[in-house]
């Protein structure tokens, strides 16, 4: 019987969903299982060391852009004592991870934990494999490990005047009996994590060499495009292949379930042109007439609907409301945005009766396994996926698998054939899972010293658990939804001590899918209540910094970035003439981020975003520069979002279709970023998201700043930005 | 039939004549490095050089194009990673995923092969790709960096 088996079809395909909820799931781990080692110089699961000194580093993320495998490899490396030079990286595929028993955890690269949620055992894995080598040395000369040393893969015994690489040993090491008992390097030790060392996998970026999944050539392979429905719940009704047969390349055209219509050639360019030659009729569904009118009123009631699922209350709200020297109310919203990842959705199939392979971009491989297995209709052990690069996630290639389900169903339908499925931008728009449309309505109470006694937030929208992983959901409510509002927690903990509150969300689900996009939940909740925090301090007549301070000795972390970014850019003292700042802060994914936005706006109502300047506590930073990169790019994809950001639905069907109606933030709008780590230690935040929090509300601050508007609805594009 | 002139080989392909340049690169001749990212010219995924000027190639019909018309697509910039721009490209460590570089270098490229000293405008108003992953700060210290190491020869 082999392991695969062992592990059942049913099991895993329950397993990796609940994988994919976006939850911790804190297993056990084992480090130091070596397999088949006479033939593999496999140290174990996570560190290959081959005779010519190559040190491969077994990562179970993905690499979409944000340096994972890089820190990664760099955290392995520190505490193997490896040669940098020497270090590369590789993905295990999900089916071999099932038959090693999930030997190397889950394959999740989402929710900022590329690096926080596996570091723990890679480093272990990795002084796990350094003892072995060691151990193996000194079995060679004779010596206690004790009196031997290591360093650039280089095993020396002093005593002796012997050295040997880690090359040469790794064979016998890799037979030796894992240690039990590992000890990390204190992070004030290290000598290759914590440094800005480059990235290993910029050269091919610069050539065309680097192979995206949309790049792949398989011998023999075919192409195909493909159309859904634009309308959720509506159906193919009718279209006339004959019209389309003989066109140049084309090798078939067929009707994928009731949905969509797919046509397959000898290249993607031919099957695309003839799919766009096709007329096709859509049953539009029950759906039809859905609009972003008739969404805003669905969201609009849940706003004050009885029924609500509470996420964090203290004290008596509507009683310190009541007594409150000064009340203030405000309603913002948030809208449907899309991912748009630079790379569309692709995946390439190849199906026989006895086996399914799968090669893709996804951020969860053992998902698309479990979704080509379902689709394939084969056993666990007869399929596998393979994972190439991406071109960006942001989310999308987490939420939903739909591009691989479809290239397998495709493959199936032409056995033995490998094709190869790329969504033309117009599917991908058409068919993101986007980020959820929210409202959210805020009651502040102050006393007669402008000082919060009560604040009352009621968000009502759409649940992403509800539609992608309602087995996350908590007796039919969705805990995500309070991402940054939660009373305590390490993952997202609200920064103000206010004695009265009470967080609540209706769900309201409108008929377009949504997905966990960049920062989630934190994206509206981080715009709610820094501008809304922002408006009492108008109200009370103070200063927006000193008017948080007062709330947050208790939170010292939020603290510390939010006076980090007021010191650097200068809070209180004079800006540029016509330049106006704004503050924001929020906690999420294990960070705690701050931003301060400088923006002048002209008499016309232009707005320019000078600088931002930021500050984070990610606990431990494995790359500074990289880690900078990532605040950089986190402004770009947030001020995107404020900026441009929305997909409108009129008729039933979101109305954008690529980027000459989604338009996102280019060179031209990019401030200058100022980013300020501090890291404190002794714990391990996430840095690939937690900034886009607080991009948003720090310039909408300082639009208020500048104009005395307040603008509560994003996009911008949709404000008249004239001073008031 | 086409005739191209593609990283100054000749190249003869059956395509056609209304298929773009960058399903030609990619499908027939094998060059994926340039991207596609829209098809409606409205990214730079596809910038390629032609004759020296940055070109988007997804609407870019092949019959466009003559055997005299030099195309230069990523793969042909540089024999080895060579270009002042790859080389602060590489020391900036500009890219995150990287999907959009290809053709962020040829625009980049093209910018300072036509004016050796740009200014933030002059960067503004040339490198109007997208990038998603948001490499807009670190694209812009490089041709920078690019602009000086060529001054300096
Ligand atoms: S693919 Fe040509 S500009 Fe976007
Ligand atoms: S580096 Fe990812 S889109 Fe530019």
């Amino acid at each position: 019987m082999t392991i695969a088996q062992n592990l059942s079809r049913r099991t895993f395909l329950a397993g990796s969903a609940a994988a994919t909820g976006g939850l911790s799931l804190g297993f056990h781990v084992p480090f130091a299982q070596a397999q088949d080692a006479a033939t593999t110089p496999e140290i174990n699961a996570w560190v290959v060391i081959k005779p010519d000194e190559t040190v491969v580093v077994r990562v179970a993320r993905v690499e979409m852009g944000q340096g994972t495998l890089t820190g990664l490899a760099q955290l392995v490396a520190e505490e193997l004592d490896a040669d940098w030079s020497k270090v590369t990286t590789e993905y295990p595929t999900p089916g071999q991870n099932v038959a090693r028993k999930r030997i190397w955890g889950d394959f999740q690269t989402a929710g900022s934990r590329g690096i926080r949620g596996s570091e723990d055992y890679m480093r272990k894995g990795a002084v796990a494999a350094r003892m072995m080598l060691v151990q193996a040395a000194a079995n060679e000369w004779k010596v206690p490990v004790g009196e031997i040393t290591t360093a650039k893969g280089v095993i020396t015994h002093k005593g002796s005047n012997r050295t040997t690489t880690y090359g040469k040993v790794a064979v016998a090491a890799s037979k030796l009996e894992a240690p039990k008992d590992v000890k990390l390097r204190d992070p004030k030790d290290w000598t290759i994590a914590g440094k800005s060392v480059k990235r290993l996998d910029t050269a091919e970026k610069l050539n065309g060499k680097q192979i995206y999944s949309i790049d792949l050539k398989l011998p023999g392979m075919l192409n195909a495009a493909i159309k859904e429905t634009p309308y959720p719940g509506g159906k193919v009704k009718s279209f006339d292949a004959a019209k389309i047969e003989k066109m140049p390349g084309v090798k078939k055209v067929m009707q994928l379930e009731d949905t969509a219509v797919v046509v397959v050639a000898d290249t993607w360019w031919r099957a695309k042109n003839a799919l766009d030659a096709l007329e096709i009729v859509w049953d539009e569904g029950p759906n039809a007439s859905v609009s972003s009118a008739s969404i805003a009123a669905m969201l609009k009631e849940g706003l004050d609907a009885k029924e609500a699922f509470v996420g964090n209350k203290a004290g008596d709200v509507d009683a310190a409301l009541a007594g409150a020297a000064k009340k203030i109310e405000a309603v913002y919203s948030y809208p449907y945005q899309h991912h748009m990842t630079m790379e569309p959705m692709n995946a390439t199939a190849q199906w026989t009766p006895e086996k399914c392979m799968v090669w893709t971009a996804t951020q969860n491989a053992e998902a698309a396994l479990a979704t080509a297995v379902e689709a394939a209709g084969l056993p666990l052990d007869k399929c596998d996926v393979t994972r190439l690069n991406l071109g960006g996630g942001f989310g999308r290639r987490s939420s939903s698998h739909d591009f691989v389900k479809q290239a397998v169903l495709i493959a199936k339908e032409m056995p033995g054939t490998p094709v190869k499925l790329i969504w033309s931008r117009e599917q991908d728009v058409l068919h993101g899972t986007f980020h959820p449309t929210t409202q959210c309505k805020l009651v502040g109470g102050l006393d007669e010293k402008g000082n919060v006694t009560a604040l009352r937030m009621r968000i009502s929208g759409q649940s992403i658990l509800a539609a992608l992983r309602p087995q996350a959901l908590v007796n039919g409510r969705d805990p995500a939804q309070f991402q940054g509002l939660n009373a305590e927690g390490p993952e997202g903990q609200f920064g103000y001590e206010i004695p009265n509150v009470l967080f609540d969300h209706a769900m309201r689900n409108p008929p377009f899918r949504p997905g966990f996009w960049r920062g989630v939940n934190n994206n509206q909740n981080a715009i709610y209540l820094e501008c809304f925090v922002d408006e009492m301090a108008h109200a009370a007549g103070q200063d927006p910094l000193e008017f948080r301070r007062k709330m947050m000795a208790k939170f010292p972390k939020h603290l510390a970035v939010l006076n980090t970014v007021a010191e650097k850019a200068g809070w209180g003292k004079p800006a540029a003439p016509g330049v106006y700042r704004g503050l924001a802060q929020h906690m999420g994914y294990g960070s705690y981020v701050a931003a301060c936005a400088e923006v002048s706006v002209s008499d016309a109502g232009e707005l320019k975003i000078h600088r931002i300047v930021a500050s984070t506590d990610c606990g431990h930073v494995v790359n500074p520069q990289q880690v900078a990169a990532q605040i950089e790019g986190s402004f770009a994809y947030g001020l995107s979002a404020l900026l441009f950001g929305e997909m409108t639905a009129k008729n039933g069907r979101m109305e954008q279709e690529n980027f000459d109606t989604y338009e996102v933030v280019r060179m031209e709008h990019m401030p200058a970023v100022e980013s300020y780590p501090i890291p404190s230690g002794g714990f391990w935040g996430g840095v690939g998201e937690p900034t886009i929090f607080v991009a948003a509300p720090a310039v909408l601050n300082a639009i208020f700043a500048a104009t005395g508007k307040r603008i509560r609805a994003v996009p911008l594009k949709n404000s008249d930005l004239r001073k008031a | 039939m086409a005739r191209l002139n593609i990283n100054g080989k000749i190249h003869d392909v059956e395509v056609e004549p209304d298929t773009p340049l960058l399903w030609v690169l990619r499908e027939q001749v094998g060059l994926t490095g340039t991207k596609y990212g829209c098809g409606v010219a409205a990214c730079g995924a596809c910038s390629v050089h032609v004759d020296g000027v940055v070109t988007r190639t997804c609407t870019m019909p092949v019959s466009s194009f003559t055997a005299e018309q030099k195309i230069v697509t990523i793969e042909g910039l540089s024999p080895d990673v060579s270009h002042p721009i790859q080389k602060a490209w590489l020391d900036l460590d500009v890219p995150q995923c990287g999907y959009c570089q290809s053709g962020q270098i040829m625009a980049a490229a093209a910018l300072l092969a036509a004016n050796p000293n740009p200014s933030d405008a002059d960067i503004n108003a040339e490198m109007s790709n997208i990038c998603r992953c948001g490499t807009y700060n670190r694209i812009r210290a490089a041709i920078k960096q690019a602009a000086d190491t060529t001054k300096r020869g």
